[in-house]
């Protein structure tokens, strides 16, 4: 997966090297342990021997990259930011465990935060990001440089429009279809999820209870004269069959991964989309108020009452307004006017812009979504071949076992 | 009534057609007859010859099919057709059918047990087992019953000695039964059996010979040998079948995914496909596992039970023999029983202990054999239907890759294999 298409990528490897546990007070005050990663990041054409590192590869914990990612998603909102590994286990299989600490889940979650810091690595607008350079190499102070941007200002009004309800009066079709693509595969990658471990654990079952034949088998041959070899040894090759599901669902765990990755995009997309629909909203906003303030000022001018105003209302209960008051009321209006009138071509030029430029990502994503997941589906045939071709040797073995009987 | 005496004339009957090979099958020298003894002859003979005569002098052959239900006012049973071609000459003709019901099979079996108490004769299926919820006359309880009772009589008749026993041929070709049920050994006579059975249980066994003390070990341990595959087959079946569940779930899901792509719908419906063949193929396997394996266990789960009764009534022959000879030996003149007749009445149960543990000497390596040939054969089919399972989803999916990797712009990442 690594084409050093960045500059970044051409410059230095990424690694999430290590991991370990720490025990600290927390913001309120109470113990509590935790997980670090090391982010080792080495000259690219180091060579076997990795050469020195490049920065003072700091030891990240994962709520940092929840900050660096948030960070990116307000900093660039047309872009389909790359997810990160879960934060709690789910899907999990009976025999899995839920357990943060675990430490399967620890190495897995570990190369899912370096998958991370790959694709941030190799996307040409988030790869040049200080913020991103600084993550990766800057031991101490990364927290207060992130919290300087000030994007927090903005996260709070993006989460703010996220949760918001409002409605485009002409909403683009090619978003909505998007949208509602997300939300659809979504909904299917969490049912294949859900009944792939369902799968996963019956599976396990099945496998485990034969173990029980070795054991009787092996009980069973010392009764017998002719029978005990060929039993003695069918007992072993059941064993060897309960204990291969071990490895063949553990591997089945790393296809899950890469569905679940898939599975947390799609949240990447919709905030696209929505954040799309916040701008056509905003731009549909500005256009109404400008027409407002255009009706106005053709009232003022001509006089006639069309629209219910306030000051209009005043003005017939009152009496009307002297001309110089008429006369500055209509300067100031032509000034909001002109503001408006700039604020519509921008707005529009940036939702322009947000489009083109969204629209392109989105392509690409698609294009890195079948490639992968075609890529996905094959090693999971071949995890299957795999446990086939196990099976076949086992039972045939077993087999020549019983014939010896 | 004396029934030992008929027994005896029974035994000695079929003693007669047995093949007379004077070496224990171990390869050890007969031991020395009892005197006063015709049906001395011991039964012994090799396992391998019994074997190889059944397969060559096989002249019956029996189907057990075509159930119906039968209602009448008091109850509901189900009624089987018994069809027998044999080329036996006792048989009056070579092709016999009958119907019988499942108590028709019991009488059989009673009988049967009644001539040889120590022979070793075949289980029947149980009488009705509350699996769960299967009722009496749910389609795959009767099928599996059936196969036993068809089972049953095949070994029945394959047996060189119970083949012969009379109560066989008038079950495989008296139209009407009835009559003959009538004639079994009376009430009573079985109620004496039974209250001398508990007494000279209670007064044990003076010493059980060290062949049938082996017999009895193997017997327990063969027994929950036997119980603990049953129970873990049935599991294996059961986990099966709720892995089948979930997977059936599993394929229609990539399926539904396949409807919201466009370049990724053709590997999904390609997964989807190849999950629902395996399904298919998981389904086969798990019937296999019902229908070949576990009914094979759970006959000799069975089997174990007829061994263990057997050997019981081996040493219930011996401790009233051992009584016998112990009034034999603490008679006096002031006993009401004239010695002479004590005399003969205890060589006459000697004689009759030696011939139990003749026939069942011989029989239990008969059986032996069958066991190992049965058992031998249920687990390699088990065996050879598992590579085949495997060998099919393999195919599937190799099927899958093959045609993924001809897809243009497909580069080869990954090597197959383990």
């Amino acid at each position: 997966m690594v084409e050093r298409e960045t500059a970044l990528l051409r410059k230095i490897d990424i690694n999430v090297a290590e991991s370990e546990k720490r025990t600290g007070k927390n913001t309120v005050n109470m113990q509590e342990t935790y997980t670090v990663y090391l982010i080792e990041t080495r000259p690219a054409d180091a060579g076997a021997e990795g050469g020195l590192p490049v920065g003072d590869s700091p030891w990240r914990r994962y709520s940092e990259f929840e900050l660096l990612r948030t960070f990116l998603l307000v900093t660039y909102p047309y872009v389909v930011v790359p997810p990160l590994p879960e934060k709690r286990a789910e899907f999990v299989w009976h025999r899995m465990s839920a357990d943060n600490l675990d430490p399967d889940f620890v190495e897995r979650r570990r190369m899912g935060l370096e998958n991370f810091l790959m694709r941030v690595a190799s996307h040409s607008a988030l790869s040049n990001d200080k913020i991103f350079y600084q993550f990766l190499t800057e031991e101490k102070g990364w927290r207060e440089s992130v919290l300087e941007t000030g994007f927090q200002d903005k996260a709070d009004s993006r989460l703010k429009s996220l949760s918001a309800m409002f409605r485009v009066k002409n909403p683009d079709k090619c978003f909505t279809d998007l949208k509602q693509y997300s939300d659809e595969l979504n909904s299917a990658i969490s049912h294949l999820l859900r009944v792939r471990a369902k799968v996963a654990d019956r599976m396990y079952g099945v496998y485990k209870v034969h173990g029980n034949y070795g054991r009787v088998f092996s009980e069973w041959s010392a009764i017998e004269k002719e029978m005990g070899d060929g039993l003695q040894s069918a007992g072993h090759h059941m064993d060897t069959h309960s204990a291969s599901v071990d490895d063949i669902l553990e591997e089945e765990e790393h296809y899950a991964d890469q569905l679940k990755e898939y599975l947390f995009y799609t949240d990447a997309l919709r905030s696209v989309c929505r954040k799309h629909e916040l701008m056509q909203y905003e731009l549909e906003m500005a256009v109404m108020d400008l027409a407002n303030k255009k009706q106005q000022r053709e009232e003022l001018t001509s006089g006639a009452v069309r629209v219910f105003s306030l000051k209009g209302m005043s003005s017939k209960l009152f009496g009307q307004e002297s001309p110089e008051q008429r006369e500055s009321r209509l300067a100031a209006l032509e000034l909001s006017i002109e503001t408006s009138e700039e604020g519509v071509l921008d707005k529009n030029s940036e939702c322009r812009d947000f489009m083109r430029m969204s629209w392109e990502e989105v392509k690409r994503f698609k294009e890195q979504k079948d490639r992968e997941l075609r890529e996905a589906l094959i090693s999971y045939a071949i995890m299957q071949i795999s446990m086939c071709k196990k099976g076949i040797q086992v039972w045939s073995n077993a087999k020549e076992c019983f014939n010896k009987m | 009534m004396r029934s030992e005496d008929m027994l005896d004339l029974e035994e000695d009957d079929d003693l007669e057609v047995f093949s007379k090979n004077p070496s224990l099958a171990d390869g050890s020298p007969a031991s020395s007859c009892v005197p006063n003894s015709r049906g001395s002859m011991v039964n012994q003979y090799h396992p391998e010859d019994q074997e190889a005569a059944g397969v060559h002098t096989r002249d019956t052959f029996i189907t057990v099919d075509h159930p119906e239900s039968h209602v009448t006012a008091i109850e509901t049973f189900i009624v089987y057709r018994v069809l027998t071609r044999t080329t036996r000459e006792d048989f009056d003709s070579s092709e016999c059918e009958v119907h019988r019901r499942y108590q028709d099979f019991l009488w059989l079996k009673g009988k049967l047990e009644e001539a040889h108490p120590t022979l070793i004769v075949h289980p029947l299926p149980e009488k009705f087992v509350m699996k769960g919820l299967v009722e009496r006359f749910n389609e795959d309880f009767i099928e599996s019953r059936r196969r036993a009772l068809q089972l049953f009589l095949s070994k029945t008749a394959d047996h060189p000695l119970l083949s012969r026993s009379p109560p066989l041929k008038l079950f495989l070709s008296e139209p009407d039964l009835t009559a003959h049920k009538k004639q079994g050994p009376s009430f009573l006579s079985r109620v004496g059996d039974s209250v001398r059975a508990v007494a000279n249980s209670v007064r044990g066994l003076k010493s059980r010979p060290e062949e049938f003390v082996a017999m009895q070990e193997y017997a327990d341990d063969f027994s929950n040998k036997m119980a603990s595959l049953d129970k873990i087959t049935q599991r294996i079946i059961k986990e099966q079948n709720e892995y089948l569940d979930e997977l059936r779930q599993y394929g229609p899901i990539y399926t539904q995914w396949a409807g919201l792509e466009a370049e990724l719908s053709e590997p999904l419906r390609g997964v989807a496909s190849c999950v629902d063949h395996c399904g298919r193929e998981t389904e086969e396997q798990v019937g296999h596992l019902a229908d070949v394996l576990e009914p094979a266990l759970h006959q000799y789960l069975l089997c174990a039970d007829t061994l263990k009764t057997v050997l019981r009534r081996r040493d219930n022959i011996q401790a009233e023999s051992e009584a016998k000879n112990d009034a034999l030996t603490s008679w006096s003149s002031s006993k009401k029983v004239d010695h002479e007749t004590l005399k003969e009445e205890a060589a006459c149960l000697e004689e009759r202990v030696q011939n139990a543990n003749a026939a069942l000497r011989g029989d239990w390596s008969r059986w032996e054999g069958g066991m190992r040939t049965d058992l031998k054969s249920a687990l390699v089919a088990t065996a050879h239907k598992n590579v085949e399972y495997y060998e099919k989803c393999l195919a599937v999916w190799e099927t899958f890759l093959m045609s993924q990797r001809s897809a243009p712009g497909q580069e080869d990442r990954r090597e197959e294999g383990c």
